[in-house]
């Protein structure tokens, strides 16, 4: 290893530690890092900040010819005329109702999955079981979405050939606005339940197995410790996804819904995400849908800081 | 004491009888959609596959392998994936490493200007406008730059870089190393396992991309493997894309091969995956433990 070999000369060279250094010599010290620094910083603003600022056009009257900053100011008409919109409510309910069904399915599986891994005594089976259940996590939404298509296809899908096996009747389940957030919600937790589960392993093993044997030598059975010393261990875990969870309540992505709605069922499955990505890019009203997105974002962020103030009143948990 | 250890015993079968379906419920999807796609078109048509082919063939994946727009959509996704995973690793261990430095003068405020952007954002339309007026439209670097560095890998990357002991930079720095110098002979030698790590996050992310294609591509040429996929499967286009190549008698071949082909074109975008998961998922379950840790 080349650290290792010493050389008084070059030691020598190198600058001398001086007492109450100032910050520019600080500065010079770290130019390198700096400039390494650099190409980093102008990412930022370019992709991160520069969009922040284009914001801006929610309140404009957006014209590609004028440019931003040319372009008329309009006040708050974009956000009077999303709330006065007929799909106002439509697109608030869908995106509730979908993270809250999320929430109450989704959230608990992989607790209850990690749970139940953490019972299993046969290592090489776990290890098995728990690779299995991760690999939805690797295939892209597209694969996903095209899979459950042809699956629940009216005309020879699995599914509709399994129901009419079994003496019901063929369901066009993605043209009946009924079905949507189950299909949705029963995909998610299919596709997240065993990657979700790995943080709750790992809480799992961070519980010092000594509770365990004082518990046992008390008389509890498995339910018992379970209960009052597995839960207790992963409480922290727990309520920080659950502050995640709960602050994204109004936040549902637009990747999966985008590749499985169509018109007949916007009803239930058109959401704020969908809405701007239609009227933003596909319909061109870049005022407009960047007005309902920060709309979107400025809700999401109310409960966000919410949910972390209550944690943080009522559990020792937060995230800030 | 006896009815105890029976209902334990009773609960130990019930957990792995559980396990075992739910492993089935994970991989059933995947084996059906092979099956399908090596079945006859009737068999599949009629619902008759269940778990093994029936009136095994190969002429789906003929008719798939022949199709020029696949191949090319192969060769695109391969291009974006290997330049994007690599243009995301040098910007992310730029960022990493000057943080990662003790004496890296004005850490905080760089890490505060960085920790803004993952509570605010401008939002898709703003993005769009962004990557637009630079010219990026309809250019392959649309679905590279703006993804460049991920945060959080960059804080996982971070971590890793932090592991390293300090005596080994003082030593090197003692023998009249440079910050550059120190970064090339001695972290990243020391760091490839996590490096590794973070470039599988990233190249499965472009992998499976395709909302940034859809937005930011006008030209089909240009399209990715998902994309592709995407607008044979769940746009239904087999005969556009098939009429697009040849001209004659297309109609009545792709009738007999209507459906096995969508299974066999969703076989061919996730075979890739099927075939590296079962190596990188450990690599991805360290990295999301540092994640979780520090984030």
């Amino acid at each position: 290893m080349p650290a290792n070999k010493t050389s008084p000369s070059l030691a020598a060279a190198a600058p001398a530690p001086s007492k109450g250094s100032s910050v520019l010599r600080k500065l010079k010290k770290s130019s390198l890092l700096y400039i390494m620094f650099l190409p980093v910083i102008v990412y930022y603003i370019v992709f991160h900040y520069a969009p922040m600022v284009g914001i801006v056009i929610a309140f404009k009257d957006y014209n590609a010819f004028k440019g931003i900053w040319a372009s008329p100011w309009v006040g708050l008409k974009h956000f009077e005329a999303f709330f006065t919109t007929p799909y106002f409510w439509r697109l608030l309910r869908n995106t509730f109702l979908i993270s809250f069904y999320g929430l109450i399915f989704g959230f608990p599986a992989p607790i209850i999955l990690a749970l139940l891994l953490n019972e299993l005594k046969d290592g090489k089976f776990k290890k098995v079981t728990q690779t299995i259940s991760y690999l939805p996590h690797f295939v892209s939404s597209v694969v996903i979405a095209s899979m459950l298509v042809q699956f629940l296809s009216p005309g020879n899908g699995m599914i509709n050939n399994l129901i009419e096996a079994l003496g019901g009747t063929r369901t066009y389940f993605l043209n009946d606005p009924r079905y949507f957030r189950t299909i949705y919600t029963l995909m998610n937790i299919w596709k997240g339940v065993g990657w979700g589960s790995i943080i709750y392993l790992a809480a799992l093993t961070g519980i010092d197995s000594e509770l365990y044997e004082a518990c046992i030598i008390d008389g509890g059975g498995r339910l018992r410790q379970t209960w009052h010393i597995t839960l207790p261990g992963i409480a922290n875990t727990i309520v920080i996804m659950l502050i995640f969870r709960v602050g994204d309540l109004l936040s549902v992505g637009s990747d999966m819904i985008l590749l499985l709605y169509n018109p007949a069922i916007y009803k239930t499955s058109d959401v704020i995400s969908t809405y701007v990505y239609r009227r933003g890019l596909v319909e061109a009203d870049y005022s407009f849908s960047t007005a309902v997105g920060l709309f979107n974002s400025i809700i999401a962020l109310i409960l966000l800081t919410t949910t972390n103030q209550i944690a943080k009143k009522y559990s020792d948990t937060s995230l800030w | 004491m006896i009815q105890k250890a029976f209902s334990r015993r009773v609960f130990e079968i019930f957990n792995v009888v559980f396990m075992i379906c739910l492993s089935i419920v994970m991989l059933y999807p995947f084996i059906f959609v092979l099956s399908a796609s090596l079945s006859g078109n009737a068999y599949v048509a009629a619902g008759q596959v269940t778990l093994l082919p029936k009136g095994f063939n190969l002429r789906a994946y003929e008719a798939v392998l022949g199709y020029k727009v696949v191949w090319r959509a192969y060769g695109n996704t391969i291009l974006y994936t290997v330049v994007g995973t690599a243009v995301n690793l040098i910007i992310t261990m730029l960022g990493a490493y000057p943080l990662s430095r003790p004496d890296f003068y004005g850490k905080n405020v760089f890490t505060f200007f960085i920790a803004v952007t993952m509570i605010f954002s401008g939002g898709l339309i703003p993005n769009f406008l962004v990557v637009r007026g630079l010219g990026l439209y309809n250019s392959m670097w649309a679905l590279i730059l703006p993804g460049a560095l991920s945060t959080m890998n960059m804080i996982i990357m971070r971590t890793f870089f932090q592991g390293i002991p300090d005596a080994l930079e003082e030593a090197a720095t003692i023998d009249g190393c440079s910050d550059m110098q120190i970064l090339v002979k001695i972290i990243l030698p020391l760091s490839i396992p996590s490096i590794m790590t973070i470039g599988m996050f990233y190249a499965v992310g472009h992998w499976n991309s395709w909302f940034s294609a859809m937005i930011y591509l006008q030209d089909s040429q240009k399209y990715p493997l998902q994309l592709v996929l995407r607008s044979i499967v769940l746009q239904n286009q087999v005969n556009d894309l098939l009429s697009a190549q040849a001209g004659t008698t297309i109609e009545e071949s792709t009738n007999l091969i209507a459906e096995t082909i969508k299974y066999a074109v969703i076989m061919v975008a996730v075979i890739p995956i099927l075939c590296v998961y079962p190596f990188i998922q450990k690599y991805f379950v360290k990295g999301t433990m540092v994640g979780s840790i520090k984030g």
